[in-house]
């Protein structure tokens, strides 16, 4: 048992904390949140440069080989930037779904581009109605010569309006909310009958209404088994929350530790609001969230990759729940303590707090997650 | 950064489950299953066994007697012992007064006093708050005053587990006033046969009979049972709360709480259904899992940190509030899956002598005293509120 | 001790829906319903339509147009409002400087500013905070320095609602720093377009410009616009916020309860809809529950006509869950909590909703509600109230 991290993965730290560094003061940060596609082509560039497209991917498709560890050390950093490329989309779950289940020839073609930096994916699953059910799949692909014609609804595509292929979740067979009958599609972004609505999130991101009519795509689209997407679904989203789950540590400590500095220079009746017992005790129990958050966070990261499906699928919900609770905690408080100035556009802790919020969201809320860990 | 036990920590938990397996004795295991009270002698039988084996004492260095272990294998240990629900150690002798004494004791003192906490012949108990001193625990006015080779001790200590059946207490004491309040404390081993000393009962919520006010007129203590030097025992008393901190993390015995409270909950009936299949009550269960696996990694990383050569500091005082805290969720989660069962109040069903049948499920009449006493836990070995402060004040220098 | 409305209460109830049924427009309600943005226009209109009926300003004397009635239609007053989704009334000249004004302003004053708050042709602001003057309120350092008949201020406020609009702006400043720094305050009324106020926007985490920085630079104030004497400000401050706690909530909450209920009831998971969950189920009937506690608590209260420190728990009780209302709906829209399109949440929006048309406020509102337990004395500030007046620590 060890918990320290290896010589490269204290480099590749020092790195990322460098990139973030000098491209993520939160000036910069809200100027590439303001931009036309939302983030900056130029950072994707040195990330690809730098090697960080390629940390997750396969040696023998020119990536890294990296494993979840290594994710999280990156994925942590940018928390604390509060990086907005679309990595996660791109890399960890467009690169988790060809690792996963592309074929031989998807991934001789795609993944060198993706670890260049010369691709990116979005993944389009989520549905009106399907709220967090991976398996609540309404969007229809049915069978047409070689191919299939895929018609439907997909909401809250992140980072779609910048990919260039879109996974799709649509289902071949079965009812609306079977495990079975459900296949991925690789979709080009520009293919006609494909519309999307493109729109900014609250936490700085970018997202959008993918609607698609009768979009045909050949048989060499198919991204996985037909009818099988449902357990490859399982696993990539599992890597995406133990990913997610780093990014939220991160954006914890960033909050913990301006916290308790602005406490200690905050005067308030002849003294730092740091005296105050009151204040102080709430500090520690955001401090023991972040460490909470964090251990969940190591705990998940080194079971993500675990063989037997429900180890690894409760060590996933577990981890969501923790740091769905924690990122809560932390975020509300760090506002609360910041008084006025935490509700202030211009200080970063609002955008941290509103990340936090929006990364219990994503994949699953605790709610859902506390749910599924008790049905496991 | 890797969780993989290796090879050889495999092979280690087997050979602790065959022989927990082997050599617990079925009437321990059943009444701590039962979470009845384990008398004194039962522990006493069981940690005989475990000193026959030589592990007596997981945490201390081989050369006074302990395995050696490393963080893994301690780890590894606590889980099978709480996987077969042996009784729980008690942690005066072993998890505190005994790595006091091999770090701050001379020699005669370890050759005194290490065997016999190591067999569990002897029995020791805490000396340190008094009815004017608990969480401002410096302000301890008990006196012990130098009369030739011996100390004259007169005061009062009070919340002290186990001082009616025990045979020695650790005692922190003044002997001086001058200086600030902590520099003037010793450390006194105090054999509680000694003439004066008259430990009174004291009746804690669950109606039992686990806590005493101790007295001491003009108890009379050799100068060579104090450790290290006068007026210095507040440095020894902060050393030992920060073990206390960690054995208090209760990770072992905190999911064999959690198993009975999943048992319980089976076997109890609500709706037609069992009360685990109930979507609010599974919730909630898994919610406070979800707690006890991020306490347990936090352990294990603190753990690991320790291992590593990095002392654990203030940070043990995470595992005290949270460890603490999830003991009372659970505890408390238990009562509320029994439901009206929680009512009856015999103390003599929870006896090994009780043989009338049960009032209610056999399960039942333990867990409403488990849940009262529960309550102690956030206000022993430093209030909850009086770790907040450590860590404000050493970790995140407020 | 006794539950029941009384008949006249009920028939009063009565009155106050028919009123509210003919003179609230259709598009003002779903605006409200919809939590969009109001412009000052709207409040105005409201405000108005009461005013005309003799209702905007009911808790004060009658001679100065308020209406005697009970605490119970006090109470059922501002809850029929919140209810049929009124406009909110906005606060700071009717509720806070009016009450301070005939209380302890002069009849000069009197008559010069009650008229302009009666008819909402005059718009207020709230001139306390500071940069280095939040919750020790009593350290403010704004200045206003005597010379002749009037003053000159000079220094900065913040936080302040709502300013972009306002008319004029009651002001804390510091007039004396001897003694206890509470006992060189003045209390001001201070006209937003004298020479030297520079008004700039706070945005907040929202994206909402609802609060600003308010500068003064050598503002001339004529002397004859403080109210009552001078350093004693603080007094009249102490007797504003008392009002200002004092807000019923419980009708805000109800309405935020059938938002949260609504959105709910169309939300799906799996074949049911989200309130048919036993898992959200159960965090609303929990909700409701804390909601029908704070509204005994508030009734409880009703009687006692003078505010006291009870005013502080209220506010604790209710902010609290005015937050997790805003946090439930927020978490009920799921994914759709995301998109954030500004113009979305004006009326009138042209373009289809990004998912369903109650989504869109659910997160600005979550974030922006944050506010509620730091302002008007953050709720640790409320916490030190009771501990020391209720008590006695």
């Amino acid at each position: 048992m060890d918990f320290s991290l290896s010589e490269e993965q204290q480099m590749l730290k020092d790195s990322v904390q460098r990139f973030v560094r000098d491209e993520y003061e939160l000036e910069a940060r809200r100027k590439l949140v303001a931009s036309d596609i939302g983030y900056s082509e130029a950072n994707w560039a040195k990330m690809a440069e730098l090697g960080w497209l390629a940390l997750s991917l396969p040696e023998e498709y020119g990536g890294i080989g990296g494993n979840a560890v290594d994710t999280m050390v990156l994925m942590e950093e940018f928390g604390r930037g509060l990086v907005v490329e679309p990595y996660m989309t791109s890399i960890i779950i467009g690169g988790g779904f060809l690792m996963a289940g592309g074929s031989a020839a998807q991934k001789t073609v795609l993944l060198p581009k993706l670890a260049a930096g010369e691709l990116k994916l979005a993944f389009a699953y989520a549905e009106r109605q399907s709220r967090f059910d991976l398996n609540d799949v309404e969007c229809k692909a049915e069978k047409s010569g070689d191919g299939y014609t895929i018609t439907g609804h997909k909401g809250v595509v992140f980072h779609a309006a910048t990919a260039d292929k879109i996974i799709v979740s649509a289902r071949t067979s079965g009812g609306s909310r079977d495990e079975d009958g459900i296949t991925l599609f690789l979709v080009d972004n520009n293919c006609s009958g494909l519309t999307r609505r493109d729109y900014p999130t609250v936490d700085g991101l970018r997202a959008s209404e993918v609607e698609m009519d009768g979009v045909t795509v050949g048989a060499d689209a198919v991204l996985g088994s037909v009818g099988g997407g449902a357990a490859l679904m399982e696993e990539v989203v599992g890597l995406a929350i133990a990913a997610i789950c780093a990014e939220a540590v991160g954006c914890m400590d960033v909050l913990q530790e301006t916290t308790n500095e602005y406490l200690k220079t905050r005067v308030q009746f002849g003294v730092p609001l740091s005296k105050f017992q009151v204040l102080q005790h709430r500090m520690v129990d955001m401090f023991m969230e972040c460490e909470q958050a964090r251990s969940m966070c190591y705990m998940v990261n080194l079971k993500v990759g675990d063989e037997d499906p429900v180890e690894r699928a409760k060590s996933v919900s577990a981890a969501k729940v923790q740091i769905g609770n924690s990122g809560r905690f932390v975020g509300q408080q760090s506002v609360q303590l910041h008084g006025g100035m935490g509700m202030t556009d211009e200080l970063h802790v609002g955008h941290y707090f509103k990340r936090l919020t929006m990364i219990d969201t994503m994949f699953g809320n605790k709610d859902h997650h506390l749910k599924r860990y008790a049905d496991l | 950064m890797d969780l993989a036990f290796s090879d050889d920590d495999l092979a280690f938990r087997e050979d602790v489950r065959t022989f927990v397996a082997e050599n617990l004795p079925e009437d321990i295991a059943e009444s701590a299953r039962r979470g009845r009270p384990i008398s004194k002698p039962d522990i006493q039988r069981w940690q005989r066994i475990l000193y026959d084996q030589g592990w007596a004492a997981p945490a201390w260095p081989a050369e006074y007697g302990g395995t050696g272990w490393d963080a893994t294998k301690r780890y590894i240990f606590d889980e099978v012992m709480a996987e077969f629900d042996t009784p729980e150690t008690i942690p005066f002798g072993l998890l505190m007064v005994g790595p006091l004494i091999y770090t701050f004791g001379n020699d005669a003192q370890k050759a005194r006093f290490l065997p016999t906490i190591l067999t569990g012949e002897e029995w020791w108990c805490q000396g340190y708050s008094e009815p004017g001193a608990g969480s401002d625990l410096a302000s301890l006015q008990t006196k012990a005053v130098r009369d030739g080779d011996n100390y004259v001790v007169n005061g009062t200590k009070t919340w002290n587990s186990s001082a009616h059946i025990a045979d020695w207490v650790f005692c922190l004491v003044r002997t001086s006033n001058e200086g600030k309040q902590q520099e003037g404390i010793s450390f006194l081993l105090i054999d509680m046969t000694t003439p004066g000393i008259d430990p009174k009962p004291i009746i804690s919520i669950d109606g039992a009979h686990h806590l005493n006010m101790t007295y001491y007129t003009d108890v009379k203590v050799p100068v060579e049972n104090r450790i290290g030097e006068e007026n210095k025992g507040w440095t020894y008393a902060k050393f030992l709360l920060g073990h206390e901190r960690i054995s208090i993390s209760e990770v072992g015995l905190s999911k064999q709480r959690l198993r009975r409270l999943k048992t319980i909950a089976a076997e109890e009936r609500s709706h037609g259904e069992s009360l685990i299949e109930d979507p609010t009550f599974a919730g909630k269960i898994a919610a406070a899992e979800v707690r006890l696996i991020s306490h347990e990694y936090l352990n294990l990383r603190l753990l690991a940190e320790e291992a590593a050569g990095r002392p654990i500091g203030a940070e043990a005082s995470l595992l005290k509030i949270r460890g603490t805290e999830i003991r009372q969720e659970l505890t408390e989660l238990t009562i509320e899956a029994l439901g009206y069962y929680t009512a009856p109040f015999e103390m003599e069903q929870l006896s090994d002598r009780w043989n009338e049948p049960a009032i209610g499920p056999d399960y039942a009449a333990a867990q409403m005293p488990q849940f009262l006493f529960s309550r102690a836990a956030t206000i022993y070995g430093g209030s909850n509120e009086v770790q907040r402060n450590i860590i404000a004040k050493m970790v995140l220098g407020l | 001790m006794d539950l029941e409305f009384r008949d006249d209460d009920l028939a009063f109830q009565a009155e106050v829906r028919a009123f509210i049924g003919a003179n609230l427009p259709l598009d003002l309600q779903e605006k409200v319903s919809r939590g969009l943005h109001l412009e000052k226009d709207d409040y105005v209109f409201w405000q108005q339509k009461l005013n005309g009926q003799g209702w905007f300003a009911p808790h004060w004397p009658e001679d100065l147009g308020g209406v005697k009635w009970t605490p119970t239609q006090h109470f059922l007053f501002q809850n029929e409002q919140v209810e049929a989704n009124c406009p909110p009334i906005m606060p700071f000249g009717v509720r806070m400087v009016a009450p301070v004004i005939f209380t302890y302003g002069s009849m000069e004053q009197k008559q010069r500013f009650l008229p302009s708050i009666l008819d909402s042709t005059a718009w207020w602001c709230q001139g306390y905070s500071e940069p280095g003057a939040g919750s020790d309120l009593a350290s403010l350092q704004t200045k206003a320095v005597r010379d002749g008949d009037h003053y000159v201020v000079n220094g900065a406020k913040t936080w302040t609602t709502l300013a972009q609009h306002a008319d004029w702006i009651f002001c804390l400043v510091r007039t004396s720093s001897e003694g206890k720094p509470q006992e060189g305050i003045s209390f001001l009324l201070i006209d937003m377009t004298s020479p030297g106020i520079e008004v700039t926007p706070i945005i907040t985490i929202d994206g909402a410009h609802e609060v600003n920085s308010v500068f003064f630079t050598d503002v001339r104030v004529p002397v004859e616009n403080r109210i009552g004497e001078e350093n004693k400000g603080w007094t009249y401050a102490k007797f504003l916020l008392l009002f200002e706690r004092s807000n019923s909530l419980t009708g805000s909450l109800k309405q935020q309860l059938h938002r949260l209920r609504a959105v709910a009831g169309q939300e799906r998971l799996g074949a049911q809809s989200l309130m048919a969950d036993p898992s959200f189920a159960a965090k609303l009937a929990d909700y409701e529950v804390q909601l029908r506690t704070y509204e005994f608590l508030e009734l409880r209260t009703l009687g006692n006509s003078q505010p006291g420190a009870e005013a502080s728990y209220l506010k604790i009780i209710g902010t609290d869950l005015q937050q997790l209302a805003s946090e439930l709906t927020l978490q009920a829209v799921a994914y759709y909590g995301n998109p954030y399109i500004r113009d979305a949440l004006v009326l009138g929006y042209n373009q289809p909703a990004v998912g369903p048309d109650y989504a869109a406020p659910s997160a600005p509102q979550y974030f922006n509600y944050r506010k509620t337990a730091i302002y008007a004395g953050s709720n640790e500030i409320q916490r030190n109230i009771l501990s020391k007046a209720v008590l006695g620590m």
